[in-house]
């Protein structure tokens, strides 16, 4: 093994698979280093989830290679074992056995060990983990929350390179959820592991990963930082997966973008005079009452709490104009002036 | 580290299981095409002598007697399964379980108890003369039992659970919104059976119609007894008496394609429509109340069948059977036939799961086409009548059996005889081959139970395919494997046919005793046979039943 392996965990090189006459992943390729939490992201039927499977071995790649810690492990000449790799692996559906108490659920793992060994490790990640009380029950007994940290508890008892976790959070409920994974992820960033982990919920990739990767048909769009791929996505895709913007149509004229609300600067690989599709988020038009340099009628008002959500009808726009503010708007208010918070758009030649 | 990682180019685990499992599908298509090899190999005058001797009459009273039987179970099956559903009443309860228990009583079984109850001189009869007021046979007697007529109604009393079963199933889940939806559209509740309830049911009432058939084509007893020459009496006799291998494999081969036209049939008659209880639990099906007059009335009607079916050769049974055992007690021969039965059976019954277990398995853990191909020819031996499927398995090991005698004579100078066929593997490979799909579908139903979730985290967690399968399926899927090898048990049991062909010689089991004696026209220890037959039927029939309160 080289040394510098060791910051490399996990390669994809070209990576293909096909189910029939669907292409489930089109030639991926990804280096995840060590210690570093990837959350994939994208639509069901993106791809994710085949790529987590081909990762743990549980599923063959048609053609391209997968390296751990440097050594092939899928490719044309070799197919180690998912027994073989090291890899952790956390279900959607937790997949506990059944007919095993949690305490046999995590020894499962460590079958290879001594008994003295396993027992010991088992008590070392229940305590760590805060599952002490459960572990002569049966999965069917413990709620969503402790299923999930058993499995968890499970996956990582054999100390395993990598954890791979399929939509780990997404059976919990709404409040639960963000407490579980918190707790999870600092948990797993104390231990220093190497985590992959896929879900579809943007916001959760957004908060959870180190670096973001975005699927869509097999490909992957764009992998970066959460800040990167919300800030400045590469393509109307991304911008739209993790906002909802709202799309103005203009022309590409000068390094700006004509709308019916005004010129907008932003620098495109586009012919002069060809039609552009500006993005503004919602929260970055400030309104205020009364007329201003583009006005437009308040049709309808939704009080979310911490913001407003509103609904605007501009001359010239086929859509309302969705705008979030914080700033209220005394009752009754139906003219407002709109302002666009230099920053806050998007522009990419329309399709 | 990656430690001792095996490697092998694209391989994968399984392909040992994928190996097993194409033996299995090889072993039992052996007997097939051995068959139609055979019957393509007999000469072309041997055919047109067939059919202008045995084979008219030997068709014709097929298809009369599976028309008949179709029709009866068809009718029996849907009413009884509506009248458990659509109607509360007390005993209802009762009813929805004891119905199925016509099953127990194998066809041979109920005609041979029927031909001594309904006896011209037996008390049934004299019951009936002196109620009308006859004092002899010679002057009056009830339409003769040994005719087809009597063949049909005795083999629709017997197999009409088979259309009683899924047609329940569809009722109880299926129908229920959309009944209450045609309520709503203003159909009366009269009308709701005929134009909803039915038309719904119609896939199901197609699979247990087919499955009844299947059958009544494997029957050999009850048609012999009753005096109907159907083809499966006619391999039998072709090969017990004339010995003639190719004709009794032409005729097999008749038989078989009455089987794939039965087939065709079930499609047919399944229209567009799929046998499928909807995935989204839907309300159970509200029945209705009815008064105490009509409650009792409905509660006799379904009594009827049961009785028939069940009621009447049990107690006819038992009493036959205390009678005998009063008399001279059980013998010897008795106790060397329930050993025989049992063995033979138990045998079957690991090999047929090994089997079974072995194709299920490869399936699962590489699904796709080629293991699905290899599931589908494992389980076409339950297709297979089991005549047809001996006279396969006879053609196969009679070769193998001379080819091994004529090279342990020529190298060694010394016989072997009949190895297989003389030791009864000839019969283990007859039931494997035949109840194969028992064991396999129920295995496989009882894995598909099993998230695939499953086996990934055991592999992820460091167990072989061999070893996920010993932690965590066979745990997790015993009851299933259970009740297949239960069902299993049971089927060779009550198996006739391939048992007279393929047993060694001088071996009786329960079965092969009652033929011989019905055969024979003697009433001797038959009944205590009959009677342990019907026993261990009754097996299965707790299960189903335990299954179907536990669906609720």
């Amino acid at each position: 093994m080289t040394p510098h392996a060791q910051n490399r965990t996990l390669e994809l090189h070209d990576v293909s698979r096909r189910f029939g006459a669907t292409i489930a992943l089109d030639s991926v390729s990804l280096t995840i280093a060590s210690g570093e939490i990837i959350c994939l992201v994208g639509q069901s039927g993106c791809g994710k989830s085949t790529l987590l499977r081909m990762i743990a071995g549980v599923d063959l790649v048609d053609s391209g290679r997968i390296l751990l810690n440097g050594q092939e492990v899928s490719g044309p000449s070799r197919f180690v074992e998912p027994e073989d790799r090291k890899i952790g692996f956390v279900f959607q559906d937790y997949a506990l056995f059944p007919h095993l108490t949690i305490e046999q659920n995590i020894l499962f793992g460590l079958k290879r060990h001594p008994k003295q060994e396993a027992k010991a490790r088992v008590a070392d990640i229940i305590a760590h983990i805060g599952i002490e009380h459960l572990i002569g029950r049966y999965p069917h007994m413990l709620s969503g929350g402790e299923q999930q940290r058993v499995a968890l508890a499970r996956a990582l008892a054999p100390q395993p390179d990598i954890l791979l976790m399929d939509e780990p959070f997404s059976n919990l409920d709404r409040g639960l959820r963000e407490k579980v994974r918190d707790e999870t992820l600092s948990l797993l960033r104390g231990l220093g592991t190497t985590v992959i982990m896929v879900t579809h919920d943007p916001e959760e990739a957004l908060s959870a990963g180190d670096r973001v990767v975005l699927m869509k048909a097999g490909r992957i769009v764009q992998a970066g930082s959460g800040y990167d791929l919300h800030d400045r996505p590469v393509s109307a895709y991304a911008a739209e997966f993790f906002c909802a913007f709202n799309r103005l149509s203009g022309i590409y004229r000068n390094g700006h973008v004509e709308t019916a609300i005004g010129r907008f600067a932003h620098e495109l690989d586009a012919v002069e005079g060809t039609p552009a599709t500006l993005y503004i988020r919602p929260q970055g038009i400030s309104v205020s009452p009364g007329p201003g340099s583009v006005s437009g009628q308040l049709k309808s008002r939704t009080f979310l709490g911490e913001v407003e959500q509103l609904a605007i009808d501009v001359d010239g726009l086929e859509t309302p104009l969705r705008v979030r503010t914080m700033h209220r708007l005394p009752p009754g208010t139906q003219t407002v002036g709109l302002h666009v918070l230099p920053g806050s758009w998007l522009a990419f030649p329309a399709i | 580290m990656i430690s001792a990682a095996r490697s092998w180019p694209r391989g994968r685990a399984g392909a040992r299981w994928l190996l097993g499992a194409g033996t299995v599908a090889s072993l039992v298509m052996l007997p097939i095409f051995a068959l139609l090899l055979q019957a393509l190999q007999g000469s072309a005058g041997l055919w047109s002598h067939l059919a202008a001797t045995v084979l008219p009459v030997a068709l014709a009273d097929t298809i009369i007697l599976l028309c008949g039987v179709g029709l009866i179970t068809a009718v029996l099956g849907t009413s009884t399964a509506w009248l458990v559903t659509a109607y509360a009443f007390p005993g209802r309860r009762v009813l929805e379980w004891a119905l199925l228990l016509p099953l127990a009583v194998p066809t041979y079984i109920i005609a041979y108890a029927y031909l001594d109850i309904l006896h011209p001189i037996g008390s049934v009869q004299g019951a009936v003369r002196w109620l009308l007021g006859y004092s002899s046979p010679r002057e009056f007697r009830l339409p003769d039992v040994r005719s087809m007529t009597g063949c049909i109604l005795l083999l629709g009393f017997v197999l009409y659970p088979y259309v009683y079963i899924p047609t329940r199933a569809m009722f109880l889940t299926q129908s229920a919104n959309l009944i209450d939806a045609s309520r709503t559209l203003g159909i009366s509740r009269r009308a709701v059976f005929w134009h909803v309830a039915l038309p719904l049911a119609r896939p199901a009432v197609a699979v247990g119609v087919s499955l009844a058939l299947m059958e009544t084509l494997n029957d050999i007893g009850a048609s012999e007894f009753l005096g109907v020459r159907t083809l499966t009496v006619s391999i039998y006799t072709t090969w017990i008496t004339r010995t003639d291998l190719p004709g009794a494999s032409q005729i097999a081969l008749s038989l078989l394609m009455v089987v794939v036209a039965l087939v065709a049939f079930e499609k047919w008659a399944r229209g567009k429509q799929r046998y499928s209880t909807g995935a989204q639990r839907s309300r159970a099906f509200e029945s209705r109340r009815v008064s105490t007059a009509k409650g009792l009335l409905l509660f006799f009607g379904g009594l009827l069948p049961i009785f028939i079916g069940f009621g009447a050769p049990a107690i006819y049974l038992v009493n036959e059977a205390w009678k005998r055992i009063e008399f001279a007690g059980l013998s010897s021969r008795f106790l060397n036939e329930a050993f025989n039965t049992i063995v033979l059976a138990s045998a079957a019954t690991i090999i047929t799961v090994l089997f079974g277990l072995l194709v299920a398995y490869a399936s699962r853990l590489r699904p796709g086409a080629a293991t699905a191909w290899l599931q589908r020819l494992s389980t076409l031996g339950y297709a297979a009548p089991g005549t047809v499927v001996a006279i396969g398995v006879l053609i196969v090991l009679a070769t193998l059996d001379g080819f091994i005698d004529r090279t342990a004579a020529a190298w060694f100078g010394v016989s072997t005889g009949l190895l297989f066929i003389g030791s009864g593997a000839a019969l283990l490979y007859a039931y494997s081959v035949r109840f194969l799909a028992i064991s396999a579908g129920g295995i496989d139903a009882g894995l598909a139970r099993i998230p695939v979730s499953f086996d990934h985290a055991s592999r992820v967690l460091g167990q072989s395919a061999a070893g996920t399968f010993r932690h965590v399926h066979l745990p997790l899927s015993k009851a299933a494997i259970t009740a297949a090898g239960l069902l299993v048990f049971v089927d060779c049991v009550k198996e006739l046919p391939a048992t007279l062909l393929l047993r060694p010689l001088n071996v009786e089991t329960f079965a092969t005793h009652l033929y011989g004696e019905a055969a024979r026209g003697t009433y001797e220890e038959a009944s205590i046979a009959a009677l342990a037959i019907v026993v261990i039927g009754i097996l299965p029939v707790v299960l189903l039943s335990r299954m179907g309160q536990a669906r609720r």
